[in-house]
């Protein structure tokens, strides 16, 4: 390292402070609660050749990869020789873009001294995108709606005003979608002023020496901590829930000397419905999944990324291709994880956490079809509840507490304020973590009914309501997730549409992790005190935990 | 302010220092000093700073009409866990509020991370059937015969404090009040904290947690209270305590024994409002205030002399300096950031090559390498000494050795060796990186706030903070600084410029233009009486000032505006206006409005408070002057990268009018400013120090 090192160093730190500037600035603005509770949004800046230097840590890792790759495909579809300072490009291809019509990425080339030397773009979630709404129920991309190919929103500044009126005229929400869209330029334009600004108060005239050091040294620092791990091939298997029948997932994931490398062969094909998942959204919760245990400290860029690659064969659920529905592909893609370190924990058997409750598990609420003919009133809300983390080797799992996403949970008296629900209860579910050495985290048990003796609109798309998140080297299993209508009611499958009738108390409990290590091993004052605190019951502590082998 | 016509004095118990100032009816300081604090009886410590002042001013104990304190115990006592022994009570169905909280993790890649310890465990969580609604409905009525057994239970825990949370209290708090007369019928001696006094909002979690945080430290917090005017009392002060708040206001000792919440986070609030008044006396409507001391750096915005305000902060972080780690608190505070950037921080290399400071600090024990009280690994302020920033012959009035061999040393070996740079080499990364860090909090900040930072002025104090002022405003695009008299003790004469205040926030949800405006004037004079009969405890006479915001957002949106209501009841003709000063701040914000949007509105705040101490006259500076250094000093250029002589001046020589160019170091008894050399000094009429960028205005 040498002064000039010093130099570099630092305005790496400005650069990341910069995207994080201007992803808490995309926050603030956004219109749809999925961005405001958790931060479902992407911010980065990339070099003139299109390689990511710095990405905002936000609490969605969707977008991880998925902008890096996003951009490279922009870049190469627009000449650069033909950009003028002011012009923005945008598109929402869930192939290009971050896996569903509702995320919106753009692209902006930052000019310095009349030269373009680099871009920003960044991605946010908008609320509808009229088609069907956001739900599982369509059957092919154009049920889920407007679909906006890469293409250039504004022209020296001048947005396109045709362009702004068919996302308005084509969506149920069109002042908030206009107002994120607006948002997103904002956050463009923002990124490319402070990055200006640094090369002035740097003295430098373009990005070469700077996006080398950066690249170089995370991809050096990377490959450093790949070559730590043990070598070999290892395979796993996930089955889950699915839409009406249930899908494997499989991985074999390649440990090489110089690269990480994933490939989904052997996954079961898309489905008709809309929990299908397109690799780059696949990509970014694998690849979060993997940096989480290798290197996590090594910034996200073009060179702390490129060491990790994944393959899927086009066609299979988590390649899914044009034009299956995506809308939900969430749902799937938040348990990749579980798949990935299904292999990662044969190599590195004593990091790796157990399997958890994974995806994140969605409430949206709403009016009835016939409200307004009744004359009732028309609310529209989306609670989101996790389930309990995965034990971890060598500490129990957390206990309702969102993983791999990292969504924030409502608060009851916020919620009830805003729409006409009443929640009667919302405690941790006593034995759903897995037993273990260490214990999976619990789950939740809620209740929910109308306020107002009016039928409610669910729209289910969980998953582990038929396969509980397993535990690891003698851990138990987790509790699966339950959903019914009164506590007699018979239980709900884990996706579709239903309706809470007046009178009628939805009971929606979360899924637990998946214990780590046999029970037995637990150390008594650990159990003495789950006891104690009513986490696990005094029988299941008999049962479980001091049964003798 | 209650008096002018005595003299006035100011303790701020810090975490290391018991800082003391005594001013006199026209605000000029008599005497300040600093004592060490003194841990296990903090009123110790304060008389010994007040004893000293006295004496050096030769004023008698019955001579002080204000006294205004502010202490760190209530900060520590929370961060030592040495409080009470404390349970919960809440709705039946919602044992796990603490437990739940908002479902996230604080840090998105760490897989290991452990939660915040939210003081009450699981096993002293209890709950009550009782339900209210929204609407502050009764839908099922307090089970009034289950208190005998909780109380019951309660004693068999020796539980010592019992923070009460019921669902929506904040609208409708009976179930709260019949439940503390019914353990009290049981348990006389029990503390109570019910969560509608404590903290009226909505957001079970937030409130709850603030109510624990009460309820745990209010016991050491009444019984230190009491001493405190004991002891004073016995000296011969016969004028009332005033407590600091967190809020930047004063209150009286019995509020600060009721709500002893509100005292936490007391000491850096008045070197806010130390900005804040030198933002009114020079006429600065925006200011950024940097208070760096040898742990941390605290900035604030300020505008139109008003530090900026928020409704909640984080204490006791799992990882510290990480938002999001801790346990929210919802009071009025005084808006700030903190990071872990002081001359103490400990510089380290990482896993990447890459220079890193902090959050580590040396503290006062073992101190920087330098100072040669033991500490080995290389400082701040280590780097500060190795490029020549501090003269040992001048530094704490040559009461501290400086070894500057030993801080190159460390510097050299802790960080060079690692990345093949000599000692100045790593001393000029470790003040890059630091200056760095704190600029792009500064930044962030005004980011988050919506406010630009590059015309504000920087006013610059605490123990490092002239010292790396020009540093770090350089970087954060900022051209003008100014360095007050007493720097070093800026928080302590911060109080004496405090109003005494108290501010309530209350949840009501609405739309604006289906607001029940009867019932929202309603509201406001509930909380008016509420606010009058504390102010009026601490200011009996004089007029007060009055203070209505609403809290408006988009509905969908998550960000809310700040909205000045005006003081008198809100009428129809109110709503258009209101509409229209939502929409220009947030055009203000970002870029444009969003026509066509419903907005709404949670929660409405009220402050009351008295009138501030009149700005003192200003003098007019007297004619410029080209003054020559006393002597000059090798120092490290940063402008230019290589050693330079640099000039080198006592403040206390310095006069009105005085001018010179950097670089230059300026010393006093607390502190040194450095000029860098990209920078103009100059002194005006009150004695500032001006520091002005010769670069000009940003692009």
């Amino acid at each position: 390292m040498t002064q000039s090192n010093t130099k570099l160093q630092v305005m790496w730190n400005r650069l990341l402070a910069v995207v994080e500037e201007q992803g808490q600035a995309l926050i603030r603005a956004a219109f749809s609660p999925i961005v405001r509770e958790c931060g479902d949004i992407s911010a980065g800046i990339f070099d003139f050749q299109g390689r990511m230097l710095a990405q905002a840590v936000t609490g969605t890792p969707g977008h991880i990869n998925t902008m890096a790759e996003a951009v490279i495909t922009l870049r190469a579809r627009f000449p650069v020789q033909d950009m003028k300072p002011g012009d923005i490009y945008m598109t929402n291809d869930p192939w290009i873009a971050s896996g569903h019509l509702n995320d919106f990425l753009l692209l902006m080339p930052v000019f310095f001294k009349n030269r373009v030397i680099g871009f920003t773009s960044c991605t946010s979630h908008l609320v509808d995108l009229g088609g069907l709404g956001m739900g599982p129920e369509g059957s092919d991309i154009y049920d889920e709606g407007l679909l906006i190919p890469p293409c250039k929103l504004g022209s020296k500044g001048e947005v396109n005003a045709l362009l702004m009126d068919i996302v308005k005229a084509n969506s149920r929400e069109p002042v908030a979608n206009e107002g994120d869209i607006y948002a997103l330029i904002a956050c463009c334009e923002a990124g490319a002023s402070s990055l200006s600004q640094m090369m002035q108060e740097f003295a430098i005239n373009d990005l070469n020496a700077l996006s080398d050091y950066i690249i170089e040294t995370s991809r050096n620092a990377t490959i450093k901590a790949i070559a730590a791990l043990p070598k070999g091939t290892w395979h796993s298997t996930l089955t889950v829930d699915g839409y009406d029948a249930e899908i494997e997932l499989r991985a074999a994931l390649t440990i090489a000397t110089d690269h990480l490398l994933i490939d989904f062969a052997g996954t079961a094909r898309c489905t008709n419905k809309g929990i299908n998942v397109p690799l780059n959204y696949a990509t970014a919760y694998t690849v979060f999944a993997l940096r989480c245990i290798i290197g996590p400290e090594i910034p996200n860029n073009a060179g702390s990324l490129a060491p990790f690659r994944v393959t899927a064969p086009k066609g299979c659920i988590l390649n899914a291709q044009p034009p299956v529905p995506v809308a939900m592909r969430h749902t799937l893609g938040q348990m990749t994880p579980d798949l990935v370190y299904g292999c990662l924990s044969q190599a590195l058997p004593n990091i790796v956490p157990a399997e958890g409750a994974s995806c994140m598990y969605d409430l949206p609420l709403r009016h009835v079809p016939e409200a307004a003919d009744l004359g009732h009133q028309k609310f529209a809300t989306e609670l989101v509840f996790s389930g309990g983390t995965g034990a971890r080797p060598t500490l129990d799992g957390l206990s309702a507490t969102a993983f791999p996403s990292g969504v924030w949970g409502s608060q009851v008296e916020t919620t009830e304020a805003a729409a006409p629900i009443l929640i009667h209860s919302r405690e941790l579910r006593r034995d759903s973590g897995g037993a273990g050495q260490y214990r999976g985290g619990l789950g939740q048990h809620i209740e929910v009914s109308s306020a107002i003796e009016e039928d409610i609109m669910l729209f289910l798309s969980v998953e582990r309501v038929g396969n509980p998140a397993k535990g690891r080297h003698g851990g138990l299993d987790g509790a699966t997730g339950r959903i019914r209508m009164g506590h007699d009611g018979t239980d709900l499958p884990s996706k579709g549409e239903f309706r809470i009738k007046a009178g009628k108390t939805l009971i929606f409990e979360t899924p637990g992790g998946g214990g780590f290590g046999a029970p037995q091993n637990r150390h008594p004052n650990a159990l003495q005190n789950d006891v104690e605190a009513d986490l696990v019951s005094a029988q299941a502590a008999d049962k479980l935990y001091r049964k003798q082998p | 302010m209650t008096s002018t016509n005595g003299f006035q004095l100011a303790i701020d118990i810090g975490g290391t220092f018991t800082d003391t100032v005594l001013i006199d009816n026209a605000n000029q300081i008599l005497a300040s000093t600093k004592t060490p604090t003194t841990p296990d009886a903090p009123a110790l410590a304060a008389i010994e700073g007040a004893s000293s002042v006295l004496n050096q001013a030769n004023v008698s104990w019955e001579q002080i009409t204000t006294f205004i304190h502010g202490t760190t115990l209530a900060t520590n006592a929370l961060i030592e866990r040495r409080g009470a022994k404390v349970a919960t009570i809440t709705s039946a169905g919602f044992r796990d509020i603490l437990e739940i909280a908002y479902e996230r993790r604080y840090s998105q890649y760490a897989i290991n991370i452990e939660k915040p310890d939210l003081i009450v465990p699981r096993k002293y969580a209890f709950t009550i059937a009782g339900r209210m609604n929204a609407q502050g409905q009764e839908l099922t009525p307090l089970d009034e015969e289950s208190s005998g057994a909780l109380a019951a239970v309660l004693a068999d825990n020796a539980i010592e404090a019992v923070s009460i949370c019921l669902l929506h209290s904040y609208v409708n708090p009976s179930h709260e009040l019949r439940l503390r007369t019914l353990l009290n019928e049981h348990l006389p001696d029990l503390i109570v904290s019910l969560s509608h006094e404590v903290s009226p909002e909505a957001r079970e979690f937030d409130r709850l947690c603030t109510t624990i945080a009460n309820a745990y430290i209010q016991p050491l917090m009444s019984g230190y209270l009491a001493d405190i005017q004991r002891r004073f009392s016995a000296k011969g002060l016969t004028c009332p305590v005033l407590m600091m708040t967190a809020a930047g206001g004063m209150t009286t000792l019995e509020t600060a024994a009721r709500l002893p919440i509100r005292l936490v986070e007391s000491g850096p609030a008045g070197g806010a409002i130390l900005a804040a008044r030198l933002a009114a006396e020079t006429n600065e409507p925006e200011v950024l205030s940097f208070d760096m001391g040898g742990t941390t750096a605290k900035l604030s915005l300020i505008d139109d002399f008003r530090p900026q305000m928020s409704r909640k902060f984080e204490i006791s972080r799992a990882a510290r300096f990480v938002k999001g780690s801790g346990m929210p608190v919802r009071i009025p505070v005084i808006e700030m950031i903190e990071i872990g950037a002081g001359g103490g921080s400990i510089a380290s290399v990482d896993t990447l090559g890459r220079v890193a400071v902090g959050p580590q600090s040396a503290g006062s024990v073992p101190g920087p390498v330098g100072f040669g009280k033991g500490g080995t690994k290389a400082t701040v302020t280590d780097a500060d000494i190795a490029l020549g920033y501090i003269d040992p012959k001048h530094f704490a009035e040559g009461r501290l050795k400086i070894d500057r061999p030993a801080a190159e040393h460390a510097l050299q070996s802790g960080i060079g060796a690692r990345l093949g740079l000599n000692a100045t080499a790593a001393a000029t990364a470790v003040s890059e990186i630091v200056d760095e860090a704190m600029a792009s909090a500064a930044r962030m900040h005004g980011v988050e706030s919506g406010k630009d930072l590059s015309n504000r002025l920087m006013i610059a104090f605490g123990g490092n903070g002239p010292l790396h002022a020009t540093r770090v405003a350089r970087r954060a695009g900022i051209h003008r600084i100014l360095i007050p008299q007493d720097p070093g003790v800026g928080s302590a004469v911060g109080f004496l410029f405090a109003p005494v205040s108290f501010e309530i926030i209350r949840s009501y949800y609405t739309t604006l233009l289906t607001a029940n405006l009867d019932a929202l004037n309603t509201l406001f004079q509930s909380m008016f009486q509420e606010a009058e009969q504390v102010v009026r405890a601490g200011a009996p006479q004089g007029t007060l000032k009055q203070r209505r915001v609403a809290f408006m957002r988009y509905k969908g949106q998550g960000h809310e505006i700040e909205v000045e209501l005006g003081s008198q009841p809100l009428t129809p003709a109110d709503i258009t206006r209101l509409s229209a000063d939502f929409e220009t701040e947030y055009a203000r914000q970002f870029g444009r409005r969003v026509p066509g949007m419903t907005i709404e509105i949670l929660n409405w705040g009220l402050s009351l408070s008295s009138q501030e101490p009149a700005l003192a006259a200003k003098l007019p500076p007297t004619k410029q002057r080209k003054i020559a250094p006393n002597s000059t000093r090798s120092i490290w250029c940063n402008v230019t990268d290589t050693w330079h002589d640099g000039a080198m001046f006592t403040r206390a020589e310095l006069q009105s009018g005085d001018t010179f160019d950097g670089p230059a170091l300026i010393v006093e008894p607390q502190t040194t400013t450095f000029v860098s050399a990209d920078f103009r000094a100059d002194i005006d009429g009150q004695g500032n120090i001006w520091l002005t960028s010769t670069q000009g205005a940003p692009q």
